[in-house]
This record gives structure tokens, sequence and C-alpha cells, in this order.
């Protein structure tokens, strides 16, 4: 015998986690024809994010894992939230570059030589 | 190939060198989610930027294939996960029959994918020279569907075409903007689900190989590190549909 200290999940918690994931599925289908506005989308991702936490909780073992391949796991979506947030951040403020007619007034004063001495 | 729950040099332990291998296989299962996480920023920018176009094609997809299909892969990560409880208390009979069980599953997902994929292709929804998203609003019989269900699609291709239509713009500039915004959708549909179905197809070789094994008794408690790490990325790879599968197809459902 090895001198392992897996731990085995039993039959009984894979089948509790596989009528979990199946409710979750018919529950967003069904809430997906309610009108909830903006927050239909909200209530979709909810759903989705907390059938991933049941898969890797305990299809992939996650909550009987060592800290250390717990925290690789951590890992990969805190990398994973630099992507969406820092991209998400550029996407919601920029805006577009002013055209030239918008700048006019402010390169004016800046040609004006009283103006960009005070400044 | 080593033989069964044999020990390595450079690990002191059986544990430690199991603990390696599942390390090792999230690292790269970590390098997997920034791969689909970049085409699903990319559907998020593009959503936000053309919610209409995108709602349009969401409702374009079968609701009925694309449920079925989710119930189907979740079945088939739960056979998965009872292999490895096979292997983990050696019943080593056990092992390959519920690999089979799980290949099935996934070779059914993949058959309805393709189901859908011509679907798709009778109805002008694959991105480029042919694409046209109003398509079976005006060729009801060519894609089957009966009068209530072409009324429904040319309100909101109706719809869709007002949401775009720019300021002083004309009827047919609306209708060329949301055409290419939704064939923007399509062109992210297919590439998310292809590079998905492409990672179901490369499960399902890794799948043969273990039930070749399992055949011949190989995994059991001692030994069963293959299982374990194919079933995470069997698992990953559900994961990623669970995400998919509300995104693509159910985004929009409540205003059809």
């Amino acid at each position: 015998m090895s001198e392992h200290s897996e731990h085995i999940v039993s039959p009984k918690i894979y089948a509790t986690i596989l009528i979990a994931l199946l409710v979750g599925t018919v529950v967003t289908v069904y809430a997906a024809k309610v009108d909830l506005g903006r927050w239909n989308i909200v209530l979709a991702l909810t759903i989705a994010v907390t059938k991933m936490t049941l898969v890797i909780l305990f299809f992939m073992h996650g909550k009987y894992s060592s800290r250390r391949t717990k925290l690789i796991i951590a890992s990969g979506f805190f990398w994973l939230a630099i992507m969406l947030v820092l991209t998400l951040a550029d996407y919601t403020t920029r805006h577009p570059e002013p055209s030239r007619s918008q700048l006019a007034p402010v390169l004016e004063l800046q040609s004006h030589p009283s103006s960009a001495l005070a400044a | 190939m080593h033989r069964t729950g044999e020990l390595y040099g450079q690990f002191q332990t059986l544990e430690q060198q199991k603990e390696s291998a599942t390390l090792g296989m999230w690292v790269f299962l970590i390098t997997e989610i920034l791969f689909f996480g970049g085409l699903f920023m990319a559907y998020t920018v593009n959503r936000h930027a053309f919610p209409t176009a995108f709602g349009v094609g969401g409702n374009m997809l079968d609701l009925n294939l694309g449920f079925f299909n989710t119930i189907v892969l979740i079945a088939s990560s739960f056979t998965m996960a009872m292999s490895v409880w096979s292997a983990q208390t050696s019943r080593r009979k056990a092992v390959p029959a519920w690999l089979v069980a799980t290949l099935i599953l996934g070779s059914a997902f993949l058959g309805i994918k393709v189901v859908e994929y011509k679907q798709k292709f009778d109805h002008h929804l694959i991105p480029g020279h042919n694409f046209d998203v109003t398509y079976c609003s005006r060729n009801k019989v060519a894609c089957g569907l009966n009068d209530k269900e072409v009324a429904d699609e040319q309100k909101e291709i109706r719809e869709g075409i007002e949401a775009e239509r720019a300021p002083g713009a004309s009827e047919q500039e609306a209708t060329v903007a949301l055409n290419a915004h939704a064939q923007l959708y399509f062109s992210l549909y297919f590439g998310m689900t292809g590079l998905h179905a492409l990672h179901m197809i490369i499960g399902a070789g890794l799948l043969l190989w273990l039930i070749f094994e399992g055949f011949k008794g190989r995994f059991d408690a001692n030994y069963n590190t293959p299982v374990e790490n194919i079933g995470l990325y069997w698992h990953f790879v559900d994961i990623v549909w669970i995400f998919l599968f509300p995104l693509l197809y159910l985004i929009n459902r409540h205003l059809a």
C-alpha cells in the first residue's frame, strides 16, 4: 500500500453535485426567459460562477487539495481578474480623441503670448 | 513509460510525487483559463459595444440543443469523477466502464454541436461572404419556421435595425450595420465554441488512451495519476461550457 493520504470523495457527494448542477442549469434557462432587465446577465453569471465553484471544489477535489494547490488555483483567477479589470477599465473610461475643432480654443489660448507666460 | 505506482528519483514520497503531478496540471489549466479568458474578454467588449446585434444573434441559436448539450456535458463530468473514484478505490473494472460512459457522453455533445453548426450553415449564419442575419426572416421554409416563429424573427430583426440606425442613416445602412455586428457575434460564437469543441476532441483522444490502459487494469489506488489529471482537464472543459452556455445562448432570451 502506498502512503497516499489523498482524500477520496464519495459517489454520494458526486451525485449530489451532479443534481445541483442540473438544477442550476434548469434554473438559469427559466430565469433567462423572465425579463429582469439588466439583472438577467447578473443572475446568469451568478449561477454560472456557483456551478463552476461546485465543479472545482468537488469534481476537481479543490476542497481537499493541499494549500499549495489551492494557492495555484486562486492565482489563476487572480490573473484572469487582472486581464478583465484592467482591460475593461480602459474600455469604459477611454473616450474618442477630441477633434481639432474642439481643441481650437485651447490652442488659441496657448498661442497667446500673455496666457502662455501666465501659465 | 514507468510502471504503476513507482517512485521517481527526484521525489521523496509517492504522496509528494502525486501532489506535484496535480500541481503541474493546475498550472497548465491556469494557462487554459487565460487562453479562454482572452476570448471571453473579446466577447464582453464587443457585446458591450453592440448589445442589440449580439442579442439578435444569441436568440438565433437553438436553445433546446444548447440546453440538452449542457446536461450531457455535466453528466459526462459526473461519470469522469466516478472513474477517478473507481481508480482510487481499486475497482479496476469499473474504471474503463465509467470512462467509456464519459466518452459516449462527450461524443454525443460533439455530435449535437455538428447538428447545430449545420443548422447555422443552412441559415446563412456562417461569417463570410454569404452571411445574412435577415435570411430566416425572409425564407421561412428554408429555415423550417412556422408562421409565429417567422413573425417573431421579423419583429426582432426590425427592432434590431431600428436600434442600429445611426441618426440620419437609411434603413439599408442600418441593415448593413446590424448584419456586420451580428456577424461579429457569430465569429465569436464559432471561435469560442470551436475552441471548446477542439478541447473536447483532444479530451476524447486522451479518454481513448485511458480506456485502453484501463482495460489492462492499470489504474488502482496505488497509481491513478493519469485518470485524475485527465479528469481535471475534462472538468475544466465542462467549466468553460458552463460559461459559454449562458453568455452565448441566454443573454437576450427575455426579449425574444
